[in-house]
């Protein structure tokens, strides 16, 4: 058990060593402002906070409120808080300071505690939703077992600990009601660390902070990694080694009735590993193979292995050979067209991650532990997949990208682009944004990169701003063909400067329908949009960024001219450009 | 374990919660003669010198000392 504890730990960077990238030079970053309000002592989790960030090369401007302020700080209209003006805010009140609440109150009150206390955090952000345009980080509660009724405080109401459970739960329904309203698990965490690793008495006593130093390191990064996602910091897809990773045994060498899964061996181990990949896949998660293997050999479990979870249809890329890794994620990752630092790569053998992590640097690479049966925990651990949104489309993924390689296929037996491009039969749904696409276009705007003009991220909450907003008007574009239906792939966000020119504020489009003519065709629709609402000039505007190369001439090529840094497009001599994309 | 090794000791984890190689610590140093030992800091090096020396300090103790041959007599008193 003590071992356990101290594996556990090493996990987790220590505060000394992190607080040195305080001293590191943080110009280049992205900066964010944050604001931190708690209810406890919060300087070290400040400084925890911004040395994180700058792992994830993010220049966090952190604003502090004074020690035990929140309230002040957000129904006060003229507070530093509004003043700074935040484009997120983390509110941190902790189990220490409820359960000094719940001490005060009349006996009779207890088992309102949790209603009083939601009812607040309501409040809270519903005041600062009206002053700002901002999200909300809240760190949920972590037990404290008062121990006045032992066992049977879950018999009844009033006990602290019934109540603290309560409010875990009800916070959890408030952000699902409230999309710009995000927890963070601190309860989780303490459950994985220990009540006795997360707060040390003599210093609460002596300090008023809740928090031990040693745990700082493992909640700015769990932060960090929230704010990471809200940023388009995301992982997409899982590149799998197959012999010792997926199953136990060698295929080529032990054959397909001794590899190690289900019941044989530690095959346990490589089941409950699979459900996990399978939990992602259907996530949205794309699962692709790349084995040192002969390809036949490779396929027969996923296609005949009865204790296999995994099948050939779970599996976006299926890549076995005999070339070296490094060439094959290469290969996979030009047909999923998603950038190196949204993929993770698993192998078990230290050689082969060596050498990928050397060529592609950006990748990550866990270090899978020797012992298989340790790889779940190990993983877990890692907090790989943190998302901001989830769509019903996500689960959609893989076939997508199955259907993109028979598609990749079929083309090879045309001579010209454009007799293919008409054999596919394409048809667009156009609609502005509803409550029914707007969870996607969210997503969207935080997962595009590449293909993305200006590359502002919009969360669900913005979308509905602009929605209500008179001079926005936003676009939702859908793609099918004969071969299947890719869904909502491109989003456009108009606003009227004046009276003749609208300015496009957001053009971005998922990469998997690259070179369908899909630009030319969105440029018809707004082109006649615009010429509807009587206005003379489309306006654009390239923003460059580490990714958005792709789209660095996008407008010269729909023929906009260059002028005074923006790009012009006047509608009075549009004519329409050809494509083989019909309106459905 | 002598006094003069715990100084020693101490001294090193100074400089490393620190990151500053120049402390030189003696029995009578106080907080304000040692750049950044302030009380924030002071928590930080508190929790170091207990994780070095495997001891827990009381609630009291740790706001106790006047200088750095207090808290090294507070150490000794840990039995280690």
């Amino acid at each position: 058990m003590g071992l356990r504890i101290t594996d556990e730990m090493e996990l987790i960077k220590d505060f000394k060593i992190l607080k040195r990238n305080l001293k590191k030079d943080f110009s280049g970053l992205k900066k964010i402002k944050v604001a931190l309000m708690g209810d406890t002592a919060t300087q070290f989790l400040t400084q925890a906070l911004r040395a994180s960030g700058f792992d994830r090369e993010f220049d966090l401007q952190i604003w502090e409120a004074d020690f035990n302020q929140i309230e002040r700080q957000v129904f006060d209209p003229s507070s530093e808080l509004y003043d700074f003006s935040p484009e997120i805010v983390i509110i941190y009140q902790s189990s220490h300071k409820l359960l000094s609440k719940y001490n005060k109150l009349p006996p009779g009150k207890y088992a309102s505690l949790a209603d009083t206390e939601l009812d607040l955090i309501g409040n809270l952000c519903a005041q600062i939703d009206s002053r700002l345009h901002t999200k909300i980080v809240y760190y949920n509660y972590t037990e404290i077992d008062d121990s006045v009724y032992g066992n049977y405080s879950s018999k009844v109401e009033a006990s602290f600990l019934f109540q603290l459970r309560k409010l875990n739960y009800k916070v959890m329904e408030f952000s699902i009601s409230h999309p710009n309203f995000y927890l963070l698990d601190l309860s989780s965490m303490q459950n994985k660390y220990g009540k006795c690793t997360f707060f040390q008495t003599s210093i609460y006593i002596n300090t008023e902070m809740v928090l031990s130093i040693d745990i700082l390191p493992a909640i700015a990064s769990l932060t960090t990694d929230l704010i990471g996602a809200m940023y388009g910091k995301f992982k997409k897809c899982i590149i799998l080694d197959l012999d010792n990773t997926m199953w136990g045994g060698i295929i080529g060498d032990d054959g397909m009735d001794n590899i190690e899964i289900g019941s044989l061996g530690i095959g346990k181990a490589f089941t409950e590993f699979q459900y996990w990949l399978k939990k992602l896949k259907n996530r949205g998660i794309i699962l692709a193979v790349c084995s040192k293997n002969t390809e036949s050999i490779a396929r027969e479990p996923f296609e005949k292995h009865p204790d296999m979870v995994l099948r050939l249809d779970d599996i976006a890329v299926f890549v076995a050979n005999w070339e070296n890794k490094v060439d094959n994620i290469h290969h996979i990752r030009n047909i999923l067209n998603i950038g190196f630092d949204s993929m993770v790569f698993l192998d078990d053998n230290p050689f082969e991650r060596n050498i990928v992590r050397e060529s592609i640097p950006l990748l990550t690479i866990p270090e899978l532990p020797e012992d298989p049966a340790e790889y779940l925990e190990y993983l877990y651990s890692q907090n790989l997949f943190e998302t901001v949104s989830v769509s019903d489309l996500d689960a959609e993924r893989t076939k997508q990208y199955q259907v993109e390689a028979q598609r990749a296929v079929v083309q090879q037996s045309f001579t010209s682009e454009a007799d293919f491009l008409e054999s596919l039969n394409m048809l667009s749904i156009v609609r502005p944004f509803d409550n029914f696409n707007i969870p996607r276009a969210a997503q969207l705007s935080q997962r595009s990169n590449q293909f993305n003009l200006r590359t502002v991220r919009y969360s669900e909450a913005d979308i509905e701003l602009l929605g209500k907003s008179e001079d926005s008007f936003t676009f939702s574009f859908t793609l099918e063909d004969k071969f299947g239906d890719n869904g909502l792939i491109c989003i456009v966000i108009l606003k009227s400067e004046n009276n003749d020119t609208l300015f496009i504020d957001t053009w971005l489009m998922s990469c998997r329908v690259l070179k369908r003519g899909m630009e030319h065709f969105v440029l018809n629709c707004i082109a006649d949009f615009g010429q509807g609402g009587g206005f003379k000039y489309l306006k654009g505007e390239y923003i460059p960024t580490l990714k958005n190369e792709m789209v660095k001439d996008h407008y010269s090529k729909l023929a906009f001219k260059a002028r005074d840094g923006s790009w012009i497009l006047n509608l009075s001599e549009y004519e329409i450009r050809p494509c083989f994309i019909n309106k459905k | 374990m002598q006094k003069e090794e715990i100084l020693r000791s101490v001294n090193n984890i100074f400089i490393d919660t620190l990151d500053n190689e120049e402390i030189i610590l003696t029995y009578d140093t106080t907080a304000d003669d040692v750049e950044d030992w302030d009380s924030l800091n002071h928590i930080q090096l508190v929790v170091a010198v207990e994780k070095k020396f495997k001891i827990r300090f009381t609630s009291q103790e740790i706001l106790g000392w006047n200088n750095v041959g207090e808290m090294i007599d507070c150490i000794l008193k840990k039995d280690i």
